[in-house]
């Protein structure tokens, strides 16, 4: 028998019994549609997160303290302080600019409307140009004014709307804690960054956090304590050098050892390789559970054809009569398995491109449909019957045509 | 019978089912000959071995002990591929329940047998052309498009005739091809068969009914597995074992 032919008996065979067929597929076009779609959402994902990541500026170095607990009695003592970053400007070739930030919460009020915990960012001059953060409104305030301890904020979009709607905020005096502070400016929308939603935050000099929310006794003695040090470093020089130079420059500042250091540094590329690692372990678990769901398709399959040889078994046994041998029995229904896997595999990529599409279109997460993850799950999908159809396939063959024959 | 050739020949053939002790001998040494153009009756009651040797003979399975030679080659120690293989080209049966496809025209029925035709592949139009001239031949021409169960039981049977000769088989096994119809569609069925003897088909029919087997020219009476009696055009010789060699 030709396999046109075996083809074409498996066609009619599946279309005998249209909703059977139709159910018998369902597993693997379920299996086939979630391979496309969870590839699609985790692919989306980490395109979202490689914009985000470099939309945050390249050639970045971030150092950030960790503060050494004090022993019984104690003081904290280490973490970076304000004039390390003065420091590294300073002292480190190759660097073009360098920002600092400290961080607080504080109630933030005006007139009538109130916030609590509101996140306060006490930043330098150079904090929208090392995030890539844009004013939508107004202006940034200016070193001098952050010399000066001017009280004046430049709030995120989200906040902004918050406590003004559609008034104008600048120029308006606004309370953070018991402060008085000038609004200046307003923030592009950003969205939110990692696991930072910059659109709330309400921006102010840092020299100002250090004086009116994040005063220490120890500050005189030791410098203002700082969260962070932004360092951006001239595109053609040497990275890992200007990272060695920033360390050792600090453990010497702080009297420590490079083992002993109180801060981390790390780069753009440690936080684009740590995203990756993740996503991808993330995308081989739902690889996991899309092949779980083929097997499980397969087995329906399985169970289908069973059930579909113990049916046509007079079928078999006249097919035998006339000439048909065991190999053509086998090939018969191993066909039609397979037709059902791909008949299925083949609805299950419409289904999945179309489920991504609609997915991506109607929630806020990105989809990309990977033309990887199609060929991989049609040709799951076709070993999965070709593998489950066997068994049935030769339960047919193996059936002896008297006994075929005399089935009612 | 001079100058004709045997299509079948057995000696001493038996079937033996089950193991050991409890094995049953369905046939116990059936020694027949048949030489093409003969149109045979094997008759007996439930259990005398008919249906047995109808299978052997039809090369649906092999017999457990001696020798059956279908057109001149030894096809008892043949294998179930081999089996299939002579079941395609020499074969045509006519079974008592017509055993058609389902859901399959007329047409498609009868060049199933085409299909398993590996040696000599047919394209579909030439198949199409031999199996439209035999269901002209058997009447149907102008149903060849319809399903069996558009069909009545004789118009079924005659398909099945069909089919039975569409790879020019040296034998056809007629399995009670009367069993399931009515008197007139049967008379037909025998015509049919009486037509095709005349044309030279070699034809051997397993029957219980002794008017059906009277239209034969010879009849093979089995009881217990053996050769009981063989009748020749009415006239019974008792007791006379059908020997050949």
């Amino acid at each position: 028998m030709k396999l046109s032919e075996a083809a074409h008996i498996a066609w009619e065979a599946i279309l005998k019994n249209k909703v059977r067929s139709f159910l018998t597929m369902l597993g693997i076009i379920i299996g086939v549609a979630a391979v496309i779609i969870m590839v699609a959402i985790s692919a989306g994902t980490e395109a979202t997160i490689q914009e985000q990541i470099t939309s945050l500026g390249s050639n970045l170095i971030f150092v950030q303290g960790s503060m050494s607990r004090g022993g019984p009695g104690q003081p904290p003592t280490g973490g970076l302080v304000f004039d390390d970053a003065a420091a590294i400007e300073d002292g480190v070739s190759g660097v073009t600019s360098v920002v600092v930030e400290q961080n607080s919460s504080e109630t933030v009020k005006f007139g009538d409307v109130s916030f609590d915990d509101v996140s306060i960012l006490g930043t330098t001059s150079g904090f929208p140009s090392v995030r890539d953060m844009e004013l939508a409104d107004g202006r940034y305030f200016t070193d001098k004014e952050i010399d000066r301890k001017q009280k004046m904020v430049v709030l995120g979009s989200a906040i902004a709307e918050e406590l003004f709607g559609e008034d104008d905020p600048i120029g308006q005096v606004i309370t953070v804690g018991t402060t008085k502070l000038t609004v200046i400016g307003v923030m592009e929308e950003k969205g939110i960054v990692g696991t930072t939603d910059y659109d709330s935050y309400v921006f102010m000099p840092i020299t100002v956090v250090f004086q009116k929310f994040t005063p220490s006794m120890f500050a005189r003695i030791m410098g203002d304590s700082i969260r962070m040090i932004y360092v951006e470093v001239d595109p053609d020089a040497n990275i890992d050098d200007i990272i060695t130079q920033v360390e050792l420059l600090l453990v010497k500042r702080h009297e420590l050892t490079l083992d002993t250091a109180d801060f981390t540094v790390t780069t753009q590329q440690d936080i684009i390789s740590t995203q990756e690692s993740t996503t991808s372990a993330f995308r081989s678990l739902l690889a996991w559970v899309a092949g779980v769901s083929l097997i499980v398709g397969g087995i329906g399959i399985m169970n289908i054809m069973l059930v579909s040889v113990t049916e046509r078994t007079r079928e078999i046994g006249i097919r035998q009569s006339v000439g048909a041998t065991p190999d053509d029995i086998r090939l018969q229904f191993l066909t039609e398995a397979l037709m059902l896997s791909i008949v299925g595999g083949l609805i299950g990529i419409l289904v999945g491109v179309g489920g991504a599409y609609i997915f991506g279109a109607l929630s806020d997460m990105r989809t990309v449909v990977q033309l990887s993850s199609i060929a991989l799950a049609f040709s799951s999908a076709a070993i999965v019957g070709a593998f489950f159809g066997y068994y049935p396939a030769n339960q047919a063959a193996l059936l002896d045509p008297i006994e075929a024959l005399r089935y009612e | 019978m001079n100058g004709k050739r045997k299509i079948i020949e057995t000696m001493d053939i038996t079937k033996v089912y089950g193991m050991g002790d409890i094995s049953v001998a369905a046939l116990n040494g059936v020694s027949i000959t048949i030489e093409s153009g003969e149109f045979v009756a094997i008759m007996g009651q439930s259990g005398s071995g008919k249906s047995t040797l109808m299978h052997i003979l039809g090369c649906l399975s092999r017999p457990t002990s001696g020798q059956y030679f279908l057109d001149g080659e030894d096809v008892s120690q043949l294998d179930k591929v081999q089996l299939a293989g002579v079941r395609n080209r020499k074969i045509g049966f006519i079974f008592q329940s017509y055993n058609l496809l389902a859901r399959t025209s007329a047409l498609r029925n009868v060049t199933l047998p085409l299909l398993y035709d590996h040696a000599n592949p047919k394209s579909q139009e030439e198949a199409d052309a031999k199996a439209e001239k035999l269901l002209d031949m058997v009447g149907l021409s102008g149903r060849i498009n319809h399903q069996p169960h558009e069909l009545s039981g004789g118009q079924q049977q005659r398909v099945a005739v069909a089919r039975a000769l569409i790879n020019d088989p040296v034998l056809v096994i007629g399995d009670e091809p009367t069993g399931n119809l009515d008197s007139r569609s049967g008379e037909e069925i025998m015509n049919l068969l009486h037509t095709l003897h005349a044309q030279g088909t070699t034809i051997v029919m397993v029957t219980h009914d002794p008017k059906i087997a009277a239209h034969t020219q010879r009849t093979i009476n089995l009881l217990d597995g053996v050769v009981d009696t063989v009748v020749h055009n009415g006239v019974k010789n008792k007791k006379v074992q059908y020997e050949t060699v």
